[in-house]
């Protein structure tokens, strides 16, 4: 590096770059958000899956500034692949980012000791830091009194007072970056011979005594600077008292996540009847507009029914992610893993399974990759092979599809709970139940050994921040319609262009469809299909439903579409399935999609989180076998009782 | 470079480590002297205690536990959560079933274990 002046991102037009590290649950994301507002975008570092975060802004000298948000840790001895992420990027060993050029450490004022100790790992870095001192106001409201001033000179970095929550304290933290990046700058330019970035990187991996003496280090600091420590959080201890009760923790988990549920139902069904009527204007607008033809086929029936019977489930997607984030934000989530060790533990999984295993109910994709999170490989793989085995929210189209058209809408036990939901939840518990049962077989002959030690940080409870939660579900949207607007779309072009080709002859009996590539398809695979009770219909929809779990339905649509005429084309989809299924290949449809063959993100996932095609194919194998067998079962018992 | 360097840790770590035991740092007394309960001063490990017990960090022993961890390593990863020698301690809640796994307050914050692992500190009460 002797050209540093030239390769200085200032320099170059490059726009500066800032990295944001801290321990879990310091607030990192939230002053991420008060940094950047609605400017920020989530894209997966090249090579790996763990998502990154990046935003701009500029900063008060007029400075366009990039910041990124790393993934939490408490050391930079990384031990798992999120840490891992964070010490390549700040190393400067990530082969496809550049180091960043300041570093801001935010640390929680409350809980000064690890963080600290953290700080004091970066500093050897010899990169410019800035610590924000976050959570004031918290820090403030216990009687924990910090002298900035003598914490700042005791470390031999800026340090600035911030509440992220509130954006109090940001515009100092900007004024900071852009002294920092300045002071940079000034370094840089008489010793253009030197390291970047001032002195030259001192970090080795610390041992358990270097360790020792950072902690050392740590506590002369306080001296210099604590003035009062203050009490911990009562309320937190209160309600910890009640919420990790023995006998009161667990039910009270049960019963938040059985309110989740309910709630996906009844929250989203109006939003969703709103876009329902919506697309059902917009079909009939442009059925009208648009002479008979191949296009009017196109658009009506292949994009805006296809498209649009995937985003009509866009509210319970935001519902079910408004509870995750909440569970996440109040700090409740640790505590679920906390209350599950136990019991997961019986089957062999580590509590902080239950993490990756909950995302998995939204998408089995950040399920897999939050499963960075255990360090133990053994624990990891298991986890990983039972992650799609949680009902993710794709397969809610396909129930809720299915559920609608024959379960009847009434509630029972004296009209508390809605029948609908109950069946829903049945079908959520009967995916975890797997999932524990798979668990417990793999644990106990693939993945042997003992479990990896459970030493995980119970953040104090926090009221979660509106515009965090705003910001996070606006995320959840974009990626969930950025999907619906481009693989589903995709899909259901090809899927259409199957449908509709090649022609029905002249004079054919019969729906068009029969006739297409996609009949051809859904013929060949129905003997295949049969002994579980599914219709060439559905083998037509299980096809593309590979691509996406969500897409199965928007199938079914179009087939539906395309093969009835005249008044089923107006009903809806559920009235038309109700119509034409026996209620055994419905349910067997339902339990092979407990199981469902997974969908081919998943899938990509898996071989890139494990590295390794075996693992996925062995996934493969043994979910289509548990999901054939579960819906051969399902057909063959409902068939019998109900005398079909 | 890690099996050398963390069997010399090791070795650093169990042995010295009741040598700079007594000196808790003057900064951390968060209401400590409360009702020291009745076995005071007497040494055993963070495992055996029971809600509501508090005490005082004196060393950590990795030998006594079955972990799938290199050696040493559970050791630098209990360092990092802040069991260190010195570091106050206060079992605020236990698991179910069989008062597994521990929140354990450590000096500022709250620490998850299992009681499996928390036999690996090394403990004086009060």
């Amino acid at each position: 590096m002797t050209d540093t002046i030239l390769s200085t991102p200032a320099f170059m037009g490059v726009p500066p770059r800032i990295a944001l590290v801290g321990n879990p649950n310091c607030g990192k994301t939230a002053l991420f958000n008060a940094l950047t507002g609605a400017r920020q975008k989530v894209a997966n570092y090249p090579g790996v899956t763990v998502e990154r975060k990046i935003g701009e802004f500029l900063s008060p000298a007029g400075t366009r500034v990039q910041i990124v948000d790393l993934p939490g840790t408490y050391s930079l001895r990384a031990r798992s692949p999120d840490e891992e992420v964070t010490r390549d990027v700040v190393l400067g060993r990530f082969q496809h980012e550049a180091p960043p050029d300041v570093m801001v450490c935010v640390a929680d004022a409350t809980n000064l000791r690890l963080h600290l100790r953290l700080v004091l790992e970066l500093k050897k870095l010899g990169r410019p830091i800035i610590l924000a001192l976050n959570m004031m106001d918290v820090a403030e409201a216990r009687g924990c009194r910090v002298d900035a001033a003598a914490l700042s000179a005791a470390l031999g970095v800026p340090v600035v007072p911030t509440v992220a929550v509130r954006r109090t304290g940001v515009v100092g933290l900007l004024n900071q970056i852009d002294r920092s990046m300045g002071a940079m700058a000034a370094d840089l330019a008489p010793s253009p011979g030197g390291s970047p970035n001032g002195s030259p990187c001192g970090w080795s991996e610390p041992s358990a005594h270097d360790l020792r003496a950072y902690h050392r280090e740590v506590e002369s600091i306080l001296a210099a600077a604590l003035r009062d420590a203050g009490k911990p959080s009562l309320a937190t201890r209160r309600i910890d008292a009640a919420l990790l009760h023995p006998a009161i923790g667990l039910p009270f988990l049960f019963l938040v996540l059985f309110l989740m549920f309910q709630a996906v139902f009844a929250w989203a069904a109006v939003p969703m009847d709103m876009i329902d009527k919506g697309l059902g204007w917009v079909q009939a607008a442009a059925g009208a507009a648009l002479p008979d033809g191949l296009l009017k086929s196109l658009l009506t029936d292949g994009i805006i029914a296809g498209v649009g019977s995937v985003v009509i489930f866009l509210p319970q997607i935001l519902v079910l992610f408004f509870f995750i984030l909440m569970l996440e934000s109040t700090g409740y989530m640790a505590r679920a893993a906390f209350l599950l060790d136990r019991l997961m533990g019986g089957v062999g999984l580590h509590g902080r399974a239950f993490i990756p295993l909950l995302s998995s109910f939204a998408c089995a994709v950040p399920g897999i990759m939050a499963a960075r999170t255990i360090e133990n490989r053994a624990d990891r793989l298991a986890t990983i092979m039972i992650a799609p085995l949680m009902t993710c929210s794709a397969r809610l189209p396909v129930y809720t599809l299915i559920i609608a058209a024959f379960v009847p809408d009434r509630t029972v036990a004296g009209g508390m709970i809605g029948l609908q939901g109950l069946v829903m939840f049945t079908l959520y518990a009967a995916g975890i139940l797997s999932a524990l049962a798979a668990a417990f077989v793999l644990k106990r002959t693939i993945f042997k050994g003992a479990r990896e030690p459970l030493l995980m940080e119970l953040p104090s409870y926090r009221l979660p921040s509106p515009r965090d939660m705003l910001l996070g579900l606006l995320e959840r949207a974009r990626i969930f319609l950025a999907r619906a607007g481009t693989v589903i779309f995709a899909i259901m072009i090809l899927l259409w262009f199957l449908g509709s080709f090649p022609a029905a002859p002249d004079g054919a009996s019969g729906p068009a469809i029969d006739h297409s590539f996609a009949g051809m398809l859904g013929h060949a695979l129905a003997p295949l299909l049969a002994p579980i009770g599914f219709t060439w219909q559905i083998a037509i929809a299980l096809v593309p439903g590979m691509a996406a779990r969500e897409v199965a339905v928007a199938a079914l649509g179009t087939v539906y579409a395309l093969s009835e005429t005249g008044d089923a084309l107006s009903g809806s989809l559920a009235g038309v399935l109700a119509a034409d299924w026996s209620l055994p290949t419905a349910l067997s449809l339902l339990a092979w999609f407990v199981f469902a063959p997974q969908c081919v993100s998943t899938l990509s996932v898996v071989k890139r989180e494990t590295n390794s095609w075996f693992w996925m194919l062995v996934m493969i194998a043994y979910m289509t076998a548990l999901a054939y067998g579960a819906a051969f079962v399902t057909f063959r018992v409902s068939s019998a009782l109900l005398g079909g | 470079m890690i099996p050398p360097l963390s069997g010399s840790a090791r070795d650093a770590a169990s042995s010295p480590a009741p040598h700079r035991t007594p000196g808790p740092p003057p900064a951390l007394a968060p209401g400590s002297s409360a009702d020291p309960p009745s076995r005071a001063g007497k040494g055993c490990r963070l495992g055996a205690l029971h809600k509501g017990e508090r005490a005082v960090v004196t060393g950590l022993d990795e030998s006594a536990v079955a972990t799938p961890l290199p050696p040493g390593e559970l050791e630098r990863r209990m360092i990092e959560m802040g069991l260190i020698e010195g570091a106050r301690v206060e079992i605020l809640h236990e698991g179910f079933p069989g008062a597994d796994p521990l929140a354990v307050r450590i000096n500022d914050h709250t620490l998850a274990l299992r009681r499996a692992e928390a036999h690996a500190v090394l403990v004086t009460l009060g």
